[in-house]
């Protein structure tokens, strides 16, 4: 049984001007120990899929519907008590901004060892001991001062790594990052992704990576899954994905993104742009979510949307012709 | 030899702290003694992690910041001590696009008039008539539908905005543009439309950009040559070429082997950078790289490396290049 299965997960958001479809039928899985990367560009869904596995989407407006099987139990029937026991035990969760997801007023020793004294009942100078032992684990230097310190003491990168810390204080099961490295440079980014592949193999957790970025995938991600206006587009492991994307989105994207060393001889080549915008969310949309931007949509794709279809083991696509592209660049 | 458009010599930015009653007043070298020039058409890039000083750079060349010594020089004219009357010709050579379109622009004015403001500040249209056909070339220019002149900021989206940030950068008819980290904020797709526009632009108008960004991957992708800056001084500075096949800084050569690279595949031979950005506040003795240098030796504490070149055209301050070329870490793991 996979760790996690969301299955045909629905959130959507009331708005004034109508109903705000921002993730609609989406379903993955994450094994145990898995890393999974969701990427998409902004409005694609994927934050808000991270937030409706956390339960944190606020409702009304919003409202989630399908299933989210954790371990086997649906975390969308729970009561808001028994989710309480799972956040920051079983499921946790690290954010994009350090700065505004840590609480100013807090020492971050005592931040840490907040879930450690909620989930494991540790006193408090048990917790506090564990929270150093944290921040070690994490890499920080001299983490018995730095526990003793509030949040704008530290750095971006550190502060990153004392989200991390928290996160992991109770060894979840599994560690949801939402643009965990985004805010940062790269070298911090080079430091936080090792940080994150040297502790899944310490503490053994499966990752949700939520990102844009494809660099980031192809460093970290076992599985990926991207996703487009609401919707799965297409979902393969990484190096398949990589090799041979089969929908045009995800050929899009790839292409879109210039490599390191790509243009040193002569003059660079241009970019190649996916046309046009994101559709808005708030119109139901008919045929394929992203027949208005794709150069290879004909008349079928705007009137029905095509089926997630094993394209190739374990690839799955959502497009009427990436088979055909297929024979067609073979012949 | 023709001077060149923009020249910069040892450009300085110390913002004094406040708050110290007695005792030495203390500062932040933001910018440290910097140097560099912009020929016409070309791009040069400042790249570096957040806090080294580059977008300190762009505002004190844009004259937002009067800097605190140094010169800057536009077209053979000293600008960094001009008074405002006197600096107005100069402020239209000189444009900027900023990082967020969101608050770049006001949203309760419409792009038209957004547009038409440096055409009519700085008496670029003879007549309605000239300005109507101005606007209208801005926006076929940045790929905008004309008729969105007539539209509010909020009605676009970020790229869209970021198109019409551009125009009012266009709108002055300067011969450079300050683009700090113009795309940055954008989405990948949207990312290269921008990107390829930039170049499309530079390409029929001639213009220079000071392209700011700490994105190595679309730095390489449009610019001429590379300024590579470390806590308010230039670390190395060379061509596309020299600076991202060749590296003779650590800093360069770490900052590179840092960008993740979207294929799962590659080889990763990375240079793990120790601990964060000292403050500029009470930078480092000697090289101010070397607390997180891997090859720092003695010298680098107690002796600030100088940049010299070390190829034509090819700038980098580090000790590690008076050595031999087999005694250069720098040289021997060859990139390219």
């Amino acid at each position: 049984m996979p760790l996690l299965e969301v299955d045909r997960l629905q959130t959507h958001f009331r708005t004034p001007d109508g109903v705000n479809r921002a993730v609609d039928g989406v379903s993955f899985h994450i094994d145990k120990g898995e890393t999974l990367a969701v990427v998409g560009e902004s409005g694609c869904g994927k934050s808000v899929t991270a937030m409706s596995i956390m339960r944190l989407i606020a409702e009304p407006p919003g409202r989630s519907a399908g299933e989210i099987r954790f371990e086997g139990k649906d975390l969308l029937k729970l009561s808001e008590k028994e989710m309480r026991k799972i956040r920051g035990d079983d499921i946790s969760m690290i954010f994009q901004e350090p700065m505004t997801s840590l609480n100013p007023v807090l020492k971050v020793g005592r931040q840490i060892g907040e879930s450690l004294r909620l989930h494991q009942g540790l006193g408090r100078a048990a917790a506090e001991d564990k929270a150093v032992e944290m921040l070690r684990l994490v890499g920080i230097p001299e983490p018995k001062r730095r526990a003793g310190e509030y949040p704008h003491q530290l750095s971006g990168g550190m502060r990153q790594r004392v989200m991390i810390a928290m996160a992991l204080a109770c060894s979840p099961k599994l560690l949801i990052a939402d643009e965990p490295t985004t805010a940062l440079d790269v070298t911090i980014q080079a430091q936080i992704l090792d940080l994150m592949r040297d502790l899944k193999q310490r503490v053994g957790a499966a990752i949700l990576i939520i990102t844009h970025d494809l660099g980031v995938v192809a460093e970290v991600a076992d599985r990926v899954v991207v996703m487009y206006a609401g919707r799965k587009v297409e979902e393969a492991p990484v190096n398949d994905l990589f090799a041979d994307p089969k929908h045009p989105y995800t050929r899009g994207l790839l292409g879109a993104v210039p490599k390191l060393g790509s243009s040193l001889d002569g003059e660079a080549e241009r970019l190649a742009e996916i046309p046009g915008i994101v559709p808005s969310l708030k119109k139901k949309i008919e045929g394929c979510v992203f027949a208005s931007r794709c150069p290879d949509a004909e008349d079928v794709c705007r009137q029905f949307a095509p089926a997630l279809e094993e394209k190739a083991p374990a690839h799955l696509a959502a497009c009427h012709f990436s088979n055909r592209d297929a024979a067609e660049a073979a012949a | 030899m023709t001077a060149p458009l923009l020249e910069v010599n040892d450009l300085k930015m110390h913002f004094p702290l406040g708050g110290a009653l007695f005792g030495e007043r203390r500062y932040v070298y933001a910018v440290d003694g910097l140097s560099f020039r912009v020929e016409r058409g070309e791009t040069l890039s400042l790249v570096g992690e957040s806090g080294c000083g580059k977008s300190t750079v762009g505002r004190a060349i844009l004259r937002l910041l009067k800097p605190t010594g140094g010169q800057v020089v536009l077209a053979g004219k000293r600008i960094d001590d001009m008074g405002s009357a006197k600096l107005r010709p100069y402020r239209r050579r000189v444009q900027v696009v900023f990082q967020d379109p969101f608050s770049s622009l006001n949203p309760r004015i419409r792009v038209r008039d957004a547009l038409a403001e440096p055409i009519n500040n700085f008496g670029l249209a003879k007549d309605n008539a000239e300005l109507t056909r101005k606007l209208n070339m801005l926006m076929d220019k940045v790929g905008l539908p004309r008729e969105a002149l007539g539209r509010w900021p909020h009605e676009f989206s970020g790229g869209q905005r970021q198109r019409v940030g551009i125009a009012r950068a266009l709108a002055a008819e300067p011969d450079l543009i300050v683009c700090d980290e113009a795309v940055s904020a954008l989405d990948v797709s949207v990312k290269a439309q921008i990107v390829n526009l930039l170049g499309d632009l530079q390409k029929e108008l001639g213009l220079a950009l000071l392209f700011i960004s700490h994105d190595l991957a679309i730095v390489e992708h449009m610019t001429h040559r590379v300024a590579v800056m470390y806590l308010g001084k230039i670390a190395e500075i060379g061509t596309k070429r020299q600076i991202f096949a060749r590296p003779r800084h650590p800093y360069t050569e770490a900052l590179l082997s840092a960008v993740p690279t979207p294929d799962p595949l590659a080889k990763r031979e990375r240079i793990m950078l120790k601990g964060d950005v000292p403050s500029p506040i009470s930078p480092p003795s000697g090289c101010r790289f070397h607390t997180r240098c891997p090859y720092a030796f003695d010298r680098c504490k107690s002796e600030e490396p100088r940049l010299r070149e070390v190829e034509k055209g090819h700038e980098a301050a580090c000790h590690l290049n008076d050595r031999d070329a087999q005694d250069n870490p720098l040289l021997s793991g060859a990139r390219a």
